[in-house]
């Protein structure tokens, strides 16, 4: 649609509530979601809301998202079959959603552009965002460069040292870089780091959000930007096969690129909606990042979500290969499909994905980022379960340009 | 037990504010914490925080959040932080509980504001509690007796200082700063104009935190406020000490100091 001309719809943006599952007036979906901050927070939080409420019903901002959208980071993005990939899945069909071919890398650049330009209309000039594999930091520092904006990027002291190389671009790209030194050094404590800086420079400063979790409107909203690559591929996958997938897979560590191929889908009934988190050494081991999968209800980031916890409610610090999927929490909304059982969460280990990692690279020519990879690898199994008549939209979310070092290490390269 | 109400209202005919001091359970260790809140009743504070140390503290600046660092790997939990308000509350200041959502949460409101209740705790402040989400506490610490501190902030609009207000007992909470927890060289100014505007809304006494660490700056919010909230500064005297003794002797005097200003 997009590169015919046409522009995105506000329908397209938002489903407006064609699913029946936008949150409710305080945040909720069901019973997760809401706002748990500190009070100083709520005016900003309320102010980025009805702005985006505005906005989103605004022609011109679809304009110029739509043409951000097409003419900077390349959308719509192809689908790829993949059919030698495909026999290790038993014969069954898997269908990439190339998110890995947009600007950056990675779908993140689809919400930091809707999120930069909502900035503007917060007449806001300066940006902050947190990052764990850096692929946010990277998008955050990409849109704060094309529209003249102050940038700030929290990222975990670990995170900075095993994904290096997106360090060295963020600083390219004018934005510093602060490594968070305290608990885990991840992306849990690089997002404390940023709402810290948050609560104290809110009258100059968006906090832009880079995952579908957080308190209310962060779900919504970076959901909404991240909707198109489940617009578009339902689209492709009529054309491509004249018929919906049997199944859609998609990582999920916050959720953005997950809920944002899954969104335009929770219609279809007969579509099964497959999320992967990141196993890690697995679950007997303690060392994994399966919120959904292995967590407990309660709060974290200011919304109410599945968390690793322990009994008292301190957060547990969570692993995985992949910097991208090492969080303890994870969306609200993402929280609720699992409970009104729309989508189901499985666990893949590091060393699962490292050999769907592999695997894409050898026999595609494609090198995936290593959190995609966990979706790949879920595809697999699946692929053998569906049988060779079905067909599995992967989502393909980043690029493995940034895993270089990792897969070095990991392969003995 | 001493109750808030007893505190505000001796404070008030004293024509006085009251001094609240704040410190983490578990540090400088799980009895040192007793000891230092006892000091710092001895050296006049009225009413004690003990706050109960939670992995992700979003709003605290970088001293509590090392404090708080320092108590978990002590391996303090909540049984602990019962513990220390129980300890503390035997002194006779009026003892609360500061903490963030998730731990009561998980420990169940109910068991957690009963368990309060019965170690002599008076209540809780709760910093990232929001109105819209604080029913079933509020419920739970009625059905115990206990008081509920909920925070209002210089960006609050009338009518979120209203919502708030609607939800606390015992008294308000005013954040003086945008920012996180931490002494400041100033207190910020808006901090004035925040209690004005809140205790349009409220009969209840209005305490200021956040960014108070001298004598001087206690006087100065004693001027215009119910109640000055102090914590990092003391939690910073603790760190900064070369041993426990010391630590106790430091925070004995500045709160010493702090008790002459809320006086002057």
């Amino acid at each position: 649609m997009a590169n015919e001309g046409t522009i995105l719809t506000a329908a397209d943006l938002a489903g407006n509530g064609a699913y029946g599952n936008d949150p409710d007036v305080h945040g909720k979906f069901g019973i997760f979601g809401g706002r748990y901050v500190p009070e100083a927070l709520i005016p900003a939080l309320d102010e980025v809301a009805s702005v985006y409420e505005k906005a989103k019903n605004d022609a011109q901002f679809l304009r110029e998202f739509d043409h951000l959208l097409r003419t900077y980071a390349g959308r719509p993005t192809t689908l790829t079959d993949v059919p030698r990939f495909s026999e290790e899945a038993g014969g069954a069909r898997i269908v990439l959603k190339r998110e890995d071919l947009t600007h950056t890398g990675a779908h993140k650049i689809n919400n930091v552009l809707g999120q930069a330009l909502l900035t503007k209309r917060l007449g806001k000039k300066r940006v902050i965002a947190e990052t764990g594999a850096g692929q946010h930091g990277v998008a955050t520092a990409t849109a704060a460069a094309l529209l003249g904006l102050e940038c700030v990027i929290y990222m975990g002291a670990v995170d900075c040292e095993r994904q290096a190389l997106n360090v060295a671009r963020m600083k390219l790209l004018g934005a510093t870089v602060v490594p968070v030194t305290n608990g885990s050094q991840t992306l849990k404590d690089a997002i404390n780091e940023a709402f810290r800086d948050w609560v104290t420079n809110v009258d100059t400063t968006h906090y832009l959000f880079g995952t579908v979790a957080g308190p209310h409107p962060f779900p919504e909203i970076v959901r909404d930007f991240a909707r198109i690559i489940g617009v578009e591929a339902r689209r492709q996958m009529l054309e491509l096969t004249g018929k919906l997938p049997d199944a859609v897979c998609a990582a999920v560590g916050g959720g953005s690129n997950a809920i944002g191929i899954f969104h335009a889908f929770i219609g279809d009934e007969g579509v099964r909606l497959h999320g992967y988190e990141a196993a890690g050494h697995g679950l007997d081991s303690g060392e994994h990042a399966l919120t959904l999968t292995a967590g407990s209800v309660g709060v974290l980031h200011g919304s109410r979500t599945y968390v690793l916890q322990d009994d008292e409610g301190q957060t547990i610090e969570s692993h995985s290969i992949s910097a991208g999927l090492d969080y303890p929490g994870v969306g609200p909304e993402h929280a609720w499909l699992k409970d009104s059982g729309r989508a189901s969460y499985h666990g893949v280990t590091d060393d699962q994905a490292m050999a769907a990692f592999s695997l894409l690279a050898r026999t595609e020519g494609i090198i995936p980022a290593i959190e995609s990879s966990h979706a790949l690898a879920g595809a697999l199994e699946l692929g053998r379960e569906l049988g060779p008549e079905a067909t599995i939209l992967v989502n393909l979310s980043g690029r493995g340009d940034k895993d270089m070092g990792t897969a070095m290490k990991y392969f003995n390269l | 037990m001493t109750t808030l109400q007893t505190v505000f209202a001796k404070a008030k005919a004293d024509n006085r504010a009251a001094l609240v001091g704040y410190l983490p359970a578990g540090f400088p260790s799980k009895d040192g914490a007793i000891t230092a809140a006892a000091a710092l009743v001895e050296a006049g504070c009225d009413v004690i925080e003990i706050g109960l140390p939670y992995s992700d503290p979003l709003m605290d600046g970088p001293t509590i959040q090392d404090a708080v660092h320092r108590s978990l790997t002590n391996g303090t939990r909540i049984a602990d932080v019962m513990r220390t308000v129980e300890g503390v509350a035997a002194t006779g200041a009026a003892t609360l509980v500061m903490t963030y959502w998730n731990p009561i949460d998980k420990y169940g409101a109910d068991r957690f504001a009963r368990d309060l209740a019965n170690a002599g705790g008076v209540g809780t402040i709760t910093p990232d509690l929001t109105p819209e989400e604080s029913e079933p506490w509020r419920a739970a610490s009625a059905a115990a007796g206990i008081d509920t501190v909920f925070l209002v902030a210089p960006s609050s609009t009338e009518a979120r200082i209203k919502a708030v207000v609607d939800c606390c007992t015992g008294f308000v909470y005013a954040a003086s700063l945008m920012g996180v927890t931490g002494a400041r060289e100033t207190v910020n100014v808006a901090a004035e104009g925040l209690v004005k505007r809140t205790k349009a809304h409220t009969d209840l006494p209005v305490c200021v935190g956040l960014g108070v660490g001298t004598g001087a700056q206690a006087a100065e919010v004693a001027g215009y406020a119910d109640g000055v909230i102090v914590g990092s500064a003391f939690i910073r005297r603790i760190l900064d000490a070369p041993d426990e003794a010391a630590g106790l002797a430091s925070i004995g005097a500045l709160a010493g100091e702090m008790a002459k200003g809320v006086r002057r």
